[in-house]
């Protein structure tokens, strides 16, 4: 340990206040939902219960597992792609690689969701063409199904599946690879073999990010869904603001929260922290 | 194991690299023979790892060309050239086992399984990496992980091993027992090496030839003894090891070499006059000078005074100044430096004609 006792007392004073806002403002309240799952509208296990055999629920867990996987092999695919672009490009392209990841940032995520809708809708600038063009006679179903939801998550999510990749691509020793082409090895083979493998920790911790936010997301599929293809976070909502049923939104919420905790206790066993900034 | 006749001939035809503004290497002409070992010297930033990362294929010349067997090879990528390369730091791929790291080179180059592991399996033994075949370059020691790079590199047979300072993190007497290591395998495949270090008893210790390097210029090249004994200029001669050097007076040929007044005394030299006349450096090791009494007539000799000792063990070290304000260090047995600090410090430097030679006065 390096730092003294004033110092770590120092640090522990700078970070109360977060830590006092996340007790009042999130750990508290969650205790009340949590108390909810148990006591309304009946005390006991009933709504645990409930959520074994709905098969509403089921099939929106199912789902929701089904597009966060997706959504997650999609986006790390992508932002590998473009981190590589990012890490070992030229000037130039690497330029270009970072306005695309922040430009994202600044743009709210509803702008973003009814964007997709723009594009993709019946009537929207890709039917549109493909019809004018003549590749199509009738408009292709891309909105209002699990396919914009994918496609509106995915775009959401790249920049965030980012960061980890590229700490882990610019921590790699360049003579790895270096020694690798000068022992025979091609540059796709390098690249598959050796760059790829060496980025392992970048590769988990990107896509357990990824897979995380995808659980819960609200907005996006909210809207790019058209309440055709409802996943968990929407349920809640569903179930605590419109059924109204507190005691099963709320089951489900402990039910979301315990599964992310164990993914998140899974990155930090495979990915430091200071590895996903 | 190997044929000496797949070792590579290499041939260097006026290469020279620029980055920006920065001129890395300047015309380098130079043939590196079949099997030869070559050490690339010279302090950090005189070329030398820019022209190995050229012969590696990694670095593109600005000019010139590059032959391998005849043929040119300037254009070629580095995995067409088939070089091996053992980096600083080794460069040992972390997620593979010792094994896998070895086979790696194989493995590009389709060979069977078969080959593999027995080729894998003769390169762990040669290297004495016996029991570690399981393990990441992560669980073993700085010798172990030179180990592996060696291995790799020389696994697949390469016509040309290029080395670039490996010894760098070892310590003193892993160093020792890597250099002897290296030079038995050297020895044993017969392949040409070529090692780049930036310390001189390395380059001397190790090379059938020394290719000496600053500034992005090839200074001289050739045998370890005729480097060290006939340095083409004052920068080889002081990189190599500490050297004398007192200014001579009046140099002009004489019967097989040269003559001149060095301390208002007159000195022979066995080196041509032709290039230095006039003023000059005379240039003599420490270990070449030897302490007397009195010089004899026609005897190289001066007079000085022994200021300070340093005892070596094997040796001491001895200062003096001349009686013109030169200094000179010695290196000489204990018995002869206790002698020559107790008899009013007044002593003769004498050395052998064979072993001084001549550098322009003031020039590099």
């Amino acid at each position: 340990m390096r730092g003294t006792l004033s110092d770590r007392t120092g640090a522990a004073l700078l970070m109360a206040p977060l830590l006092l806002f996340l007790i009042l403002a999130y750990a508290w309240p969650f205790l009340g939902v949590v108390k909810w799952s148990f006591t309304l509208p009946t005390p006991g296990l009933g709504q645990y219960g409930a959520l074994a055999t709905d098969p509403l629920v089921q099939s929106v867990f199912v789902r929701t597992l089904r597009i966060a996987l997706i959504v997650t092999l999609v986006s790390v695919t992508a932002a590998y792609a473009i981190t590589v672009v990012w890490v070992r490009g030229s000037p130039a392209q690497r330029v270009l690689a970072e306005f695309c990841i922040l430009v994202p940032f600044w743009i709210s995520v509803l702008t973003r969701a009814f964007g997709w809708v723009a594009l993709l809708s019946n009537r929207g600038l890709i039917n549109t063409w493909l019809q004018s063009v003549g590749f199509i006679s009738e408009p292709l179903t891309l909105v209002r199904n699990e396919f914009g939801v994918i496609v509106g998550m995915t775009h959401f999510l790249i920049p965030f599946a980012v960061f980890p990749l590229a700490s882990a691509m610019r921590s790699l020793d360049e003579r790895v690879l270096l020694a690798a082409r000068g022992l025979g090895s091609s540059r796709m083979r390098t690249f598959w073999t050796v760059f790829v493998p060496m980025t392992r920790s970048g590769i988990i911790g990107s896509a357990i990010i990824v897979f995380v936010f995808s659980l819960g997301f609200f907005v996006t599929p909210a809207i790019l869904g058209g309440g055709r293809s409802v996943m968990i976070a929407e349920l809640i909502y569903l179930r605590i603001f419109q059924s109204p049923d507190w005691g099963l939104g709320a089951a489900i919420s402990v039910v979301l929260v315990l599964f992310v905790g164990a993914l998140m206790a899974l990155l930090f066993r495979y990915v430091k922290p200071k590895q996903l900034v | 194991m190997q044929q000496p006749g797949r070792a590579a001939e290499i041939k260097a035809n006026g290469i020279g690299k620029s980055f920006g503004s920065f001129r890395a290497l300047d015309n380098l002409t130079l043939d590196i023979g079949r099997g030869e070992f070559l050490t690339l010297l010279g302090p950090s930033g005189s070329g030398k790892t820019t022209f190995l990362m050229i012969l590696a294929g990694f670095v593109q010349p600005s000019e010139g060309r590059l032959f391998s067997d005849g043929v040119d090879i300037t254009q070629r990528p580095a995995e067409q050239r088939a070089a091996g390369m053992v980096f600083q730091g080794y460069a040992l791929f972390p997620h593979m086992s010792v094994e896998q790291n070895i086979a790696f080179p194989l493995k590009v180059r389709k060979k069977t399984a078969t080959e593999i592991r027995q080729r894998v399996g003769e390169m762990v033994e040669r290297v004495g990496l016996k029991g570690h075949e399981k393990k990441l370059p992560a669980q073993l020691s700085g010798g172990q992980q030179q180990r592996v790079a060696l291995a790799r590199a020389l696994v697949f047979e390469p016509g040309v091993l290029l080395l670039d300072e490996p010894f760098s993190a070892l310590d003193k007497s892993l160093r020792g027992q890597m250099q002897a290591e290296m030079k038995r395998l050297h020895q044993e495949t017969g392949t040409t090496f070529v090692f780049v270090t930036h310390d001189q008893s390395e380059a001397l210790a190790l090379s059938s030839r020394v290719a000496i390097f600053n500034h992005g210029k090839l200074l001289q090249v050739g045998a370890p003894d005729e480097v060290y004994d006939r340095p083409a200029n004052r920068f080889v001669a002081e990189f190599l090891g500490e050297i004398n050097m007192l200014p001579v007076k009046g140099v002009k040929p004489a019967d097989n070499g040269a003559i001149g007044l060095c301390e208002d005394r007159a000195v022979n030299m066995r080196c041509k006059a032709e290039t230095v006349k006039g003023d000059a450096l005379l240039a003599i090791r420490p270990e070449h000078m030897s302490i007397a009494r009195e010089a004899a007539v026609g005897e190289n000799g001066i007079a000085a005074t022994a200021i300070a000792s340093t005892y070596l063990g094997a040796a001491t070290r001895l200062d003096l100044t001349t009686r013109q304000g030169s200094k000179v260090t010695v290196s000489v047995p204990n018995e002869v430096a206790a002698a020559a600090l107790s008899k009013g410090n007044s002593v003769w430097l004498t050395w052998p004609a064979e072993k001084g030679f001549l550098l322009p006065d003031g020039g590099q």
